[in-house]
């Protein structure tokens, strides 16, 4: 059973086509990086694929109910935005909204997913923090977590890694490759191609709105591609230490 | 929880003194019994006739202030928001300027404010249409603006144009907002809307809450942007319409209360809307205890105290902030 499926899917903005004719599946247990440069339409098509934005086509996730949508897909968008001054743990249990029933209060097993998030996203010794007096990177963990806490089946992630330390994207690159071995699926986007060689198990590549490739890793950032999309020229090696994808120049 | 007994503890102390507050200067348990029991006096008159609306007058007003103050806040993620904002509370005032210029407000007493709660509801469509269902919170600001300009500039047409000083003089005595000689007529005609714009608000806390990850996320997590602005908009207008057609301009409450409120509940926006609610209701109480104590004999008006008591509060809140920023 797909947790995503798109057919067709197009957005159209001031006559061009921000995502253009799009179809694809996603399954339970892929961890799935979104690439392409500035402007190719990944944001667009992740906000149209769960119904934020009017589109032409099928979006599996935008044809249900917005309770249901709310338990099948977790979204963290790319602005981080946390309007209050409220602690760290307050921000992450809103992600148990859409899971609690109306006028409710947290359960136990709601605390639980709250825990878990925080762990997962190494801010328990930052629970009673004000979220927004954190640094930009901690922020940014904090509401990875919260996307956390909604312990949906999917969970899409625009650039969430953008503005972390080396260790902590490594480490959240490793908390949603371990999310897809559970069985949930992950659409994180992301412009460190290195990361996304080593912990993606899918690649998604966009240009100008058009998903261009889509397939494991090392066939997406084969030099035709990385050349023909990102206008650059890479070092894309198996190491015994797993894949290595460096960038080197940028080609005129 | 403590917040929340804290803060109705303080509203029946003050609407206890309120009841006793006035110029009958009767012992206040003498005045209370005679609230409770009706001994024939005309203390008993006073006291359920004059008092009791104007006691519960001001926590309704106050109630509905804080309320929507909060909901404006909590929608558009500012904590400059306050209820008049969105035009309402200006197209009741010009509502109430032409009853009293046309000499309506003369020939019956509930001329006044039917007329402003009628531009009120013209205020709310107008808005609707110009702000559009889909509108963002910035189409929201820039209609309610534009409302409330336009109502103040009719207004100013009319004190300009008044042939009538007397009528002049009434209208800048009504906008400064006071809560004397109130009855029980005034209180049924706003109760019914405040009572639905209370409804509509206390349910919004859910998305508020969820909107404070932006309204990206806020959709994603299962909001629905548009009945949240509609709630909101049609909460505020009557709530906010019919108590500034009962009592008249009162500004401050909506934009300090939550201000003050906020760091006590930890700043969520679902817990601010109730304790809003209450704090709103203790500050006009309060306040209107205090137009009646403090200058007894002239005719103090309650929008005047509270501009003058409001404003510097809030100065002192904006240099708070201003220390705990970065």
């Amino acid at each position: 059973m797909s947790l995503l499926s798109l057919d067709r899917l197009t957005v159209r903005r001031g006559g061009r086509a921000a995502v253009d004719g799009v179809s694809l599946t996603v399954n339970p247990g892929e961890c799935i990086g979104l690439i392409g440069p500035n402007g190719a339409g990944k944001t667009t098509l992740m906000r149209a694929a769960l119904g934020l934005l009017p589109a032409t086509g099928h979006s599996s996730l935008a044809a249900m109910p917005r309770a249901a949508r709310a338990r099948t897909a977790a979204w963290m968008p790319q602005s981080r935005d946390i309007a209050w001054p409220v602690t760290v743990e307050t921000v992450v249990a809103l992600g148990r909204l859409p899971q609690m029933p109306r006028h409710g209060r947290l359960r136990p097993a709601d605390r639980a997913a709250v825990e878990a998030a925080l762990a997962r996203m190494e801010l328990t010794g930052l629970r009673d923090r004000i979220a927004t007096r954190l640094s930009g990177g901690e922020q940014a963990r904090v509401l990875i977590a919260r996307a956390l806490a909604q312990d949906t089946p999917l969970l899409m992630a625009d650039e969430p890694i953008a503005g972390l330390d080396p260790a902590h994207q490594i480490a959240t690159m490793q908390v949603f490759a371990g999310l897809a071995r559970e069985g949930r699926a992950v659409i994180v986007s992301l412009h460190d191609l290195g990361l996304a060689a080593r912990h993606c198990s899918r690649l998604l590549l966009m240009q100008d709105g058009r998903l261009v490739a889509d397939a494991p890793p090392d066939r997406v950032l084969a030099p035709a591609n990385v050349e023909k999309v990102f206008g650059i020229t890479a070092f894309y090696g198996s190491t015994p230490q797993g894949p290595v994808f460096q960038p080197i120049e940028v080609v005129r | 929880m403590k917040l929340a007994l804290a803060l109705v503890a303080l509203c029946v102390a003050l609407f206890a003194l309120s009841l006793v507050t006035g110029h009958a200067g009767a012992p206040a348990l003498r005045s209370l019994a005679a609230l409770v029991a009706d001994d024939g006096t005309p203390l008993s008159i006073v006291m359920r006739e004059i008092r009791l609306p104007r006691a519960l007058l001001a926590a309704m007003v106050g109630a509905s202030l804080g309320l929507s103050g909060a909901a404006l806040q909590g929608y558009l993620r500012n904590p400059l928001a306050e209820p008049g904002l969105i035009g309402v509370s200006g197209a009741a005032a010009l509502g109430a300027v032409l009853a009293i210029q046309s000499g309506l407000a003369l020939q019956f007493s509930l001329a006044l404010p039917l007329a402003a709660l009628g531009m009120a509801v013209l205020a709310v469509l107008l808005i609707l249409a110009l702000a559009g269902p889909r509108g963002g919170s910035i189409t929201l600001i820039l209609a309610g603006i534009a409302i409330s300009a336009l109502a103040g500039a009719l207004t100013s047409l009319v004190l300009n144009l008044s042939p009538n000083p007397f009528a002049a003089a009434d209208i800048v005595f009504w906008t400064m907002g006071s809560l004397a000689d109130r009855s029980f007529t005034h209180l049924w005609l706003a109760l019914p809307f405040m009572a639905a714009g209370w409804a509509m608000l206390a349910g919004l806390g859910r998305g508020l809450d969820m909107l404070t990850l932006g309204e990206d996320a806020a959709q994603a997590m299962g909001t629905d942007l548009v009945r949240l602005r509609l709630l909101l908009i049609l909460g505020t207008a009557a709530s906010v319409g019919a108590a500034t057609a009962v009592a008249g301009a009162i500004g401050f409450v909506g934009l300090v209360v939550p201000h003050l409120l906020r760091p006590l509940v930890g700043a969520r926006p679902s817990a601010l809307l109730w304790a809003s609610a209450l704090g709103g209701a203790a500050m006009v109480l309060a306040a209107d205890i205090a137009v009646r104590v403090l200058l007894p004999e002239r005719d103090l008006k309650l929008g005047v105290l509270m501009a003058l008591v409001g404003a510097p509060l809030f100065l002192h809140l904006i240099y708070r902030t201003r220390r705990e920023m970065p």
